[in-house]
Order: structure tokens, then sequence, then C-alpha cells
């Protein structure tokens, strides 16, 4: 998925007309200085560090100055930071505004029903975890015909708001759901949604894009994540990558049988490192790939479950041993593999000889990766 | 009998010319199923393993009363292909195509709904009655006639599942892969009352996954429409929590999703849940066995 910066999902909500506060993106403490300066971003202003984890209040990620000198320092003082483990890079400068209230909208997926749901709570400002079930609402929105009136007048109401907000608030779910349709959304969040006056503005933006609709929005392309060298080479080779904790490295192909891999592991007193899912296939060429890609992760063993269904054991177990004979001496690892499917035996004699421990059975065989990475460690 | 899928199956492989879906026609064929068509625009005219091919589904059901839709056309083109597949009249469509948005299925759902297709999918291994039928990407060395059912939501493991029933010499009624996506057309609950109404089923395996809520809503309909033996099993109690929906996705969930409440619900239901993928063959023949005592 896709997350992106407050000011990059506030650039897409202003796009479909969400009232925003005025403001700016600067990188440096004299680039925020000169925006105040410039006259910009009027005074007072709060200044907000650009990560993508949240609870940046709280963190001193977010601060408020009243003149000039002001903002450089606290541009400074936030530059310098090291949020939950995210270098802050950027910033954003915000006119600061007469809050009335604070409200919270957001619109996303009911995996259940099938359905868009847009939720609502008068509890803006806090994670919305922690507001009371009773104080959140729920609004299924039928895509078709998509957004009704009758539907952002109850959310009015839901929130208690009626005439210049209300008004404002239709004008805010009308641009929640463009943009939620528009560009391929999982979630598009406005906490808080603040009452200034007779109109709401949005203080904060999250907006997740899919990944798979990735197709149809190249300028997301180059949106900043905290992708590593490896998970990038997986990413561009479509196979999931994904760094735990453990040592033990594990190739499988399908989601359901990577868990369960896993599962398998963990009870054996395995610790699962890097764990690389090739998706539905069995593809040779993609096995070989993920075992290379996976000799750079330097596990202390692998552990390689496949279920063959239309490729032959053999051939993977041939692409797997010219692999092998790729990786420098020094760089080995055991190897412990099992493929399932058709030529199973074939397949089971070929690794044997080339030094693998090949074994059908799937306890037995990650009992001896856990073994193997054991004896490493 | 059998669920969704019999001798009368009659498919239509949409994206046919491709790899994927020339390598499955082959074997779909082998398995015996009746592939009566292959759609690829602008491939009218030519065959592919001796099927015929057509521009439009409407073509290929006008002329081979084909009645079920295999879709191998990649994700940009597939919403478009099942609508098409819907509007020709087909009862069911099997999506195996895989890294389709879901803002499309949101489509694509209750479109094929109103016109009377089911769909199973999308990114899902699709549906496989032995002796009868096969529409889609499950190996056929995995299957075997006999008397459970077997529904899941994952692909590889399902092979590995099924192949375990067939192992200990039970054999399976039909299987139905309802693929992981977060919008899939058939959902467990959507195919629980097939296999309860189905007189060639004695019992039912059910694979579920962590996230979303899919297997406490049959957990809920098992408990309360369901009365043949169930024997379930969640992957991925031991993975740390993987793609989030962010914080709003965990509102609508709150409480569900993890393999904890997924097992609590099943075994409250009354089924016997396996801890690992191995132990299911011997639950299952403990429960056939229960059911026909």
């Amino acid at each position: 998925m896709v997350k992106l910066a407050e000011w990059q999902g506030k650039v897409v909500f202003r796009k479909y007309g969400v009232p925003l506060p005025r403001g700016e993106v600067a990188r440096t403490p004299a680039e925020a200085e000169a925006l105040v300066r410039g006259g910009k971003v009027p005074l007072p202003c709060v200044i907000k560090a650009q990560v993508l984890a949240g609870g940046r209040g709280k963190g001193g990620a977010v601060r408020f100055a009243n003149t000039p000198e002001e903002v450089r320092d606290a541009a400074a003082a936030i530059l310098g930071l090291e949020f939950k483990g995210e270098k802050v890079r950027e910033l954003l400068l915000e006119e600061k505004l007469p809050i009335a209230r604070e409200l919270y909208v957001s619109m996303t997926l009911d995996r259940a029903q099938r359905l868009p749901i847009l939720i609502t709570s008068a509890q803006g400002g806090v994670e919305i975890e922690s507001v009371p079930d009773a104080q959140i609402d729920r609004q299924p929105v039928d895509p078709f015909p998509g957004l009704t009136g009758y539907e952002k007048r109850r959310a009015a109401k839901v929130l208690g708001l009626s005439g210049g907000p209300a008004r404002s608030l239709g004008q805010v779910l009308d641009a929640l759901w463009k943009t939620f349709q528009q560009e391929d959304a999982e979630l598009v969040e406005i906490n808080p949604l603040a009452v200034v006056g007779d109109a709401l503005v949005a203080l904060d933006a999250k907006v997740i894009i899919e990944d798979d609709a990735a197709f149809r929005h190249p300028e997301y392309a180059e949106v900043r994540d905290d992708r590593t060298e490896l998970e990038e080479i997986a990413r561009e080779k479509e196979i999931a990558f994904v760094q735990l904790d453990g040592n033990i490295g594990v190739i499988a192909n399908g989601a359901g049988l990577t868990m369960a891999t896993l599962d398998v592991l963990k009870e054996l007193g395995g610790a699962p490192g890097v764990f690389l899912d090739l998706g539905g296939t069995d593809d040779p060429k993609k096995v070989t790939e993920a075992f290379l890609l996976m000799a750079r992760a330097r596990p202390s063993a692998v552990f390689l479950n496949i279920f063959g269904g239309i490729t032959r054991c053999d051939t993977v177990a041939k692409g797997l041993v010219e692999a092998m004979q790729q990786v420098p001496a020094a760089e080995r690892f055991p190897l412990v593999a099992r493929i399932r499917g058709n030529n199973e035996a074939e397949g089971i004699a070929l690794l044997r000889s080339a030094g693998v421990t090949a074994i059908s059975d799937l306890r037995a065989s990650a009992q001896a990766a856990v073994d193997a990475a054991r004896g490493r460690a | 009998m059998s669920v969704l899928v019999d001798r009368d199956t009659r498919v239509v492989v949409q994206g046919i010319t491709g790899h994927q879906g020339t390598v499955h026609t082959r074997q779909m064929r082998q398995f015996g199923t009746q592939v009566v068509a292959g759609v690829t625009p602008g491939k009218a005219g030519t065959e592919v393993e001796g099927v015929p091919v057509f521009d439009t589904v409407r073509d290929a059901v006008e002329k081979t009363q084909a009645n079920t839709s295999c879709v191998f056309v990649p994700a940009p083109g597939a919403k478009d292909a099942v609508l098409e597949a819907a509007d020709a009249g087909l009862r069911l469509g099997v999506v195996v195509t895989e890294h389709v948005p879901f803002h499309d299925m949101l489509v694509m759902y209750p479109y094929a709904r109103s016109k009377g297709m089911r769909i199973i999918g999308p990114n899902c291994p699709g549906i496989g009655a032995p002796a009868k039928a096969k529409v889609g990407i499950i190996p056929n060395v995995v299957f075997q006639p006999g008397r459970v059912g077997v529904i899941s939501r994952s692909g590889t493991l399902t092979y590995e599942i099924v192949n375990g029933i067939r192992e200990i010499g039970l054999g399976q009624s039909t299987c139905i892969g309802l693929g992981g996506d977060p919008v899939v057309g058939t959902t467990f609950v959507d195919a629980l009352p097939l296999f309860e109404s189905d007189p060639d089923t004695d019992a039912l395996v059910m694979v579920g996954e962590i996230g979303g809520t899919a297997e406490e809503d049959a957990a809920e309909y098992i408990r309360h429409h369901f009365t043949k033996p169930v024997v379930a099993y969640i992957a991925g109690r031991s993975a740390p929590p993987g793609k989030r929906m962010g914080h709003a996705g965990a509102i609508i969930t709150r409480g569900k999703g993890t393999a904890e409440t997924k097992v609590a619900a099943l075994e409250a239901a009354g089924a016997r849940v396996a801890k690992f993928p191995y132990e299911i063959p011997a639950l299952i023949a403990e429960a056939v066995r229960g059911a026909r005592r």
C-alpha cells in the first residue's frame, strides 16, 4: 500500500475540494522562516513533521509559533527528530485557526459487507481506536448510486451540525467519497475535521492508496516509502518480502501456505526471519530468483516449502541446485527443502545429491530447518 | 450432486490465449471438464488446445452454450471481463486473476449478482468436483472422488490440504478456493449452505486465514444452520500483523480478525480446529466416522 504523507494527502484533498488551512511545505529551518516572512503562511502558525506514524502531537513533532524566529527554531527542532524510527525530512507549516470543535470522518472498505463505509464521530482529534463504540457511527455507502444527499444529512445530524457547518460537511463528504473512489484509496481519513466559524477545515489528512490499483495511478510510483533495497527487488519480481526478527529464511508459495509454514516453525521453537511468498506460482524461475534474493539476506538456514501443482518438482529442484552454485561458498547456508507435487521422488533425489536436506513431511522438514539454524546460531 | 459445478458445466475461458489460460485449459480438459470456448478479443476463429476462440463472451455463449466462465484476463482488464460474462448470461464466473483492485470488485460483485451470476474469487484457485468438473487452477493430482467438502481462503495451502484428504483415502465431494482478497464474490457464509444441502457431502474442511471477519461470520452460520461436522484450520497463528487497513479498518473489525478470535468462534460453534495443517486428515477421518455412525 502507498501511504501518503499529510501534505501529499492534502494535495489530493485540494483537487477534490476539501477545505484546508493555508499552508506550505518546508525542508529547512531557513525555508520555514522565509515562508512566514514572505506572508505565504500567516502567523501564528503550526509546524508539523511529515512522518507517517501517528501520535505526532504528543511526541513533540507538532509545534506552534508566533514569530518568524520561533518558526525557525521549531523547524530546526522538529527536523532534527527521529520520530518512531522515521527521520523527519519535511515540515508542513499551516495557519493556526480558532477551532470550535474537532470531528472525525473517514471512508474505507467494509470487507464483510462488501461495501465502502463512512465512519464518523463527534469525538475527533484523538486516536479513533480510543473512542468508545457508542460514539462512532458507521454508514455503508452503496457505489450505486454513490454517496447520497440523505446520507450526508444523516451524517450532519449524527455529528450535531446544522446550518453552515452542515453544508460544509456535505462538501467535505463529497470530496472524501471522490478521493476514495477516484484515487483507489483503501482509507481516506480526516482527523481532526475542525469546525472553524461557519465552515469545516481538514486539519490532517491520511490517505492510503491500494497497491493493486497502481496501474491506474502512475503518479504515486514516486511516493517515498520505507522499503529496503531487498524489499524493492522483491517488489519488482512480484515476490512478497517480509522481514521478521528470526534467523530462518522461509520461501513458500501462497500466503496461506507461507503462514502455515511460519506457524509450524514457531511451534517447533524456530524463529522465522525473512520470508518470501512467491504467490500462487510454482514457476521454477521464480523459485530460483527467490532463492538468490534470500541468499542476500544472509539467513542462518533456509526452509523452502513449495507445493507444486503444475510444475514438476524435479524442474524446481534443478533450478535450485543451479542457484545454489551461484552463491559464494563463504555465504552458503543450510537449505532444507520440502517440495510436494508431480515427480516428487526425482526432485528429492536431485536435491539430496546436491547436499540439500529434502524431506516431504512438513513437520519433519520444519524440525530439520529449526535444527539447522540452531547449529549455526 | 456436487456444488456449483457438475457434468453439465460448460466452460468458456476468458484470456485463453495467454500462458496461464492455455496451460489451465489443457489441465481442465485433462480433468474431464467440458471447456467449450475461449475468448480473447481479436483472436476469433483461432483455436487453443482444440477449443474455438471467440471475440466476445456473447458470441461464445451463442455458439457453444457455455454457462460458466474461468477468467485469466490480467487485472487491468478483469473487471470488464467479468461484467461481460455476467451480461452474457453466465451463471458462474471463477476469477483466477490476482491483484484485482477491490474498487473494481465493488462494482463487479453487485453487477454480477443483479444478473444472476455468482463470482468465485478473484485471486482464487477455483472450484473442483472430482470425476465431474474443475474450473480454475487447483492441480488435478490432489483430487479423488469422495465425500468431504473443502472451502478455503488460501491457494497452495488448499492443494496441500486437499491432497492430505486424498492421501488418507477419503477423497472430496467439491473443493472451493474462495480467494484471499479483501472483497470476494463468494464467502464462507455464501458457500456453507451449498454444502449443507449437498447430499454428496458428509463433512467439511474449512481453511481460514487471519484478517477480516469471514471466519467469525462463518462460525455464526455454522452454529445456527450447519448440521454436518466441520474441521477448521486457521493459518497465521504466529504471523505478525501484516497488511492492515489503517486505524479505521481496525474499528470495523474491533475485537475480531485475529487467529484467537477465529479459533474461539469456530470451536464455540462446534467445529474441531486443527492447530497445524497436518492434523487435518486425522480429524476429518474421525469426523466422517462420527457422521456415518
